[in-house]
């Protein structure tokens, strides 16, 4: 089997007035599909992504939001969010979606995925990364 | 090609690998109809798999890929059915592409 690698996909966009978002996501489950390291990271308007409560009815798109809690079945354990970013858009934790994992090292005990990181963190996380891939 | 699975009289639109344009177009009756198509009798067993699916995707709007929807599986029905020998066995074709097609859901996400 050929080398794994560290995949981290940056999300900075609104979900919604673009396709950056539902993009990302689709790539993010290929990516995982195919047993690739996948953490993703949410900052900027990004984190508007994990914000719950989407109603998208007036939009004419269809509600993606749930997919984000599929993550966890696709073994994607790491989600970073930016502190400074919610705290600017006046959001925090308990604002997020509940994105869980099962940890296989824990006798499948469900965790929390979403890890809240400072900007500094967010930047080490980037250096880290063999490939990072932005929307 | 793309074109129609005939249901009843009604045409059902699909695109150029089989899976049906509108979601909300489906119905038992167009399952079996694609299921022919494919070369598979529907038993028992093949409907708890497109159930399964159908209820997977109402919940999180995602066809699961193959590794998930095994994992899936095998948590609900148990080792015995969550495994990748009984799907294919069911579905010879790829599990998750043929079972989606059947059940009316998109083709799965990172399925090749």
């Amino acid at each position: 089997m050929s080398e794994v690698k560290n995949f981290l996909y940056v999300n900075r966009k609104a979900p919604h007035g673009t396709i950056y978002a539902l993009e990302s996501l689709e790539v993010v489950l290929i990516g995982a599909a195919f047993e690739q390291d996948v953490a993703l990271a949410f900052l900027d308007d990004g984190v508007f992504q994990l914000v719950k409560g989407w109603d998208t009815s007036e939009l004419g798109v269809k509600n993606f939001q749930p997919a984000y809690t599929a993550l966890g079945d696709y073994d994607i354990s790491k989600i970073y969010v930016e502190r400074e970013s919610l705290e600017e858009r006046g959001l925090s934790e308990d604002d997020l979606l509940e994105l869980t994992y099962e940890d296989e090292d824990d006798d499948w005990a469900e965790k929390s995925s979403i890890r809240i990181v400072s900007r500094e963190e967010m930047a080490q996380i980037m250096r880290d990364a063999d490939v990072i891939l932005s929307f | 090609m793309s074109g129609f699975y005939e249901v009843n009289g009604k045409q059902v639109p699909h695109d150029e690998e089989g899976y049906i344009t509108n979601l909300s177009d489906w119905s038992k009756e167009l399952a079996e109809v694609i299921a022919k198509n494919e070369g598979i009798d529907m038993t028992d067993e093949h409907w708890e798999v497109v159930n399964f699916l159908r209820e997977y995707y109402d919940e999180y709007q995602i066809a699961p890929a193959i590794r998930v929807l095994v994992k899936a599986m095998k948590k609900k029905f148990g080792p015995e059915k969550g495994n990748n020998k009984y799907l294919y066995e069911l579905f010879p074709y790829g599990p998750a592409k043929q079972a989606c097609k059947i059940a009316g859901l998109p083709k799965p996400t990172g399925c090749v």
